[in-house]
């Protein structure tokens, strides 16, 4: 993975002791909090109902064991011995002092890791695929690049103050777990016919209150010019994105006011334009930054390993497991290992520092030192041999972290929502607990198949509920909560945004909704195969509606 | 017999450390919403505005704000549930905030 050189380590030693110096002006009343509030937030730091909250940048979700313990000790000395996962691979704490922020900071700064541009109107920390480097369907690590675009765009004076906040996803596989097309720029790997390889890019996607699917600006860019054309965009969009408004200043909203049509031809002009001396990708610079992604010394292994097979034969929980947390890894031999953050009725996304040590600790010993953050809200041991499965399994296990439910009901994406958070409307949390629990059996979920329950507490839809398969939306009237159901959203390759399903719930009756929607799949699905979202596609909202409502109005 | 009253209290976030405070009767900002002053009339109301201006510029908190409440046998309960959280903490995580270190009040989300 991506190590710091002298010039990043004085970069970010010296942006903890720029802050330092802010937070102490600030304390002392030199500072106003008007003054103040644009400095903290280009540093991660919010304030939220409860107290501060730090994110910490966690670029395209990728952790060393040594990273891992660093947050596991933060978690302890500065907040409450836990810290969040968040749906943009970073991490979040929530009850932090801002007395003891730069401290915090320079503690990360020792492991190379920061909060820079974890909020404000800037390139946000860019994401990516979070088996990246391990897929088997992968035609090459998107890291890389994502390493490239996070040095481009950290501090780029021309893009620190933009209309809105930006937020770019790149993937290196055909199936895109990177939700590129919901993205203000989504990159996406493909090869053409000669077998080159180039990116699609895609661009104004994103949830929020205008929730958008992407258009493809420029189908097969070559790799050199990505740069020059991602500041084309960058720049149409600083020019022409609207400033007046705030709910109408994302890139979305300017691609959809201007026309695709439109919208390209600026790119392109602005493209042509340049004279991309100054930005170009440089080849050595691209291999220089490679090196640090080269794959690890991975052992020449047969396709199935005897131990792993007797293991999963004679243990039915660790075959339940090993059915849905690992995934296919491109070397024979090897596994990637999904790590559940979803216990049973558990709080989606929180990890504790015990957790985070044990995890880290299983990167040490069986994954290459690495770890992945996904923007599920799980973690990843991406290089597992297959005859470490079961070993791996059994400390998982020993620390609440084995639960079989990657990609089924009870994984379920939720915001923090007004549990913690100023800009929520309703409570996500203990909704997703209640459904976690009403659908705790594991057989169960499976027997439903894939099903992706997402959760937000306000319109913002951090929780993603747009693209949920089932999407539940947190509001508020008169100061009672209250959730509307939208349905047949995906982030993935078939992208697409869910719709309402009808008038919305107290918090005490969804659970019984979430129960009828998967109760009424069941019995529309043509055979096991039929997923939830395709009956969603072929049959409509029609039968959910009636399941749900017509007994109401029928009273 | 129970007398409600129904009125404003004035609450803000504790700029060292962003607990949330509520100001009270003597002038002094406490972590637990029971102890918060209540007033009842638009001018008392507005004179505690007043003071919520003078600890913003004061750097004691970052914002402070009107919240409805009422006060009931002594304990205060804040209109809006988002000010019933902020009251106590989480309500997922009971081991965690006001609720969890002696200075919660008020009332619960859902009461």
């Amino acid at each position: 993975m991506y190590r710091y050189d002298e010039f990043d380590h004085r970069f970010v030693a010296e942006r903890v002791a720029q802050f330092r110096d802010q937070a102490e002006r600030r304390l002392s009343g030199e500072l106003t909090e008007e003054e103040f509030k644009p400095l903290r937030l280009m540093n991660g730091l919010y304030l939220q109902l409860h107290a501060y909250m730090l994110r910490v940048a966690i670029p395209y979700g990728t952790l060393s064991a040594r990273q891992m313990r660093r947050l596991a000790d933060v978690a302890d000395k500065y907040d409450r011995g836990y810290g969040h996962f968040t749906t943009r691979q970073n991490i979040q704490y929530n009850w932090i002092k801002l007395e003891e922020t730069a401290n915090l900071l320079a503690e990360l700064s020792e492991v190379e890791m920061h909060a820079i541009q974890t909020s404000g109107n800037c390139i946000r920390n860019v994401t990516t695929d979070h088996w990246a480097g391990a897929a088997a369907d992968e035609l090459a690590d998107p890291r890389p690049v994502a390493e490239l675009l996070r040095q481009w765009s950290t501090l780029h004076p021309e893009f620190s103050f933009l209309p809105r906040k930006f937020k770019i996803a790149v993937t290196g596989a055909p199936n895109d777990r990177a939700a590129v097309k919901v993205h203000d720029i989504g990159l996406r790997m493909h090869a053409n016919d000669k077998g080159e390889h180039g990116w699609e890019v895609i661009v104004g996607g994103g949830l929020g209150r205008t929730p958008l699917i992407g258009f493809t600006v420029r189908n097969f860019l070559p790799e050199a010019d990505l740069l020059t054309y991602l500041e084309a965009i960058m720049r149409v969009y600083n020019l022409h994105g609207r400033r007046d408004n705030k709910y109408k200043a994302r890139i979305k909203i300017l691609v959809h006011e201007l026309g695709e049509e439109n919208f390209r031809a600026e790119v392109e002009a602005e493209f042509n334009r340049q004279t991309k001396l100054d930005v170009e990708v440089e080849q050595h610079e691209l291999e220089r930054i490679s090196a640090y992604f080269a794959a690890p010394d991975f052992e020449v292994l047969p396709k199935r390993s005897a131990d792993y097979e007797i293991a999963f034969a004679r243990n039915p929980d660790f075959a339940q497991w090993v059915r849905s947390n690992i995934a296919a890894h491109r070397r024979d031999g090897y596994a990637i290992v999904n790590i559940s953050l979803k216990p049973e009725g558990g709080i989606p996304g929180d990890a504790t520092s015990d957790q985070m040590r044990s995890i880290a600790d299983l990167a040490d010993r069986f994954s290459f030192d690495e770890i992945r953050v996904s923007h599920h809200q799980n973690l990843v041991l991406p290089h597992v041999k297959q005859d470490d499965l079961y070993k791996v399994w059994k400390v998982l296990r020993a620390n609440d972290l084995a639960t079989a439910n990657i990609g089924a009901a009870g994984d379920i994406i939720a915001c923090p929502g007004l549990d913690y958070c100023t800009l929520a409307t309703a409570r996500s949390i203990p909704i997703a607990q209640t459904i976690s629990r009403r659908f705790a059996d594991l057989n169960r979920q499976h027997e439903i198949g894939p099903l992706r329950i997402n959760i937000s507490g306000c319109i913002n839809a951090c929780g993603h509920h747009h693209v949920g398969h089932i999407g539940i939306l947190g509001l508020e009237k008169k100061g009672v909560e209250y959730y509307q159901i939208t349905l047949g959203g995906s982030s993935a390759t078939d992208a697409s945004i869910g719709t309402i399903l009808g008038p919305g719930f107290s918090g005490d009756e969804v659970p019984d909704a979430i129960e009828t929607i998967v109760k009424t799949y069941l019995d529309v699905r043509k055979g096991g195969d039929e997923t939830f979202l395709d009956v969603i596609r072929r049959a409509g909202h029609a039968p959910f509606k009636e399941a749900l409502y017509a007994p109401a109005q029928r009273q | 017999m129970t007398v409600t009253e129904i009125g404003k209290a004035l609450t803000g976030n504790r700029l060292y450390d962003g607990e949330v405070v509520f100001l009270t009767r003597t002038g002094i900002w406490s972590e637990t919403i029971d102890a918060a002053a209540v007033a009842l009339e638009p001018l008392s109301q507005a004179a505690l505005e007043k003071r919520g201006e003078a600890a913003v510029a004061n750097n004691q908190v970052t914002e402070a704000y009107l919240i409805d409440v009422e006060r009931r046998n002594g304990r205060v309960r804040a209109q809006h549930i988002r000010e019933r959280i902020r009251a106590l903490g989480p309500t997922v995580r009971q081991d965690l905030g006001k609720q969890s270190d002696g200075t919660g009040g008020g009332f619960a989300a859902h009461a």
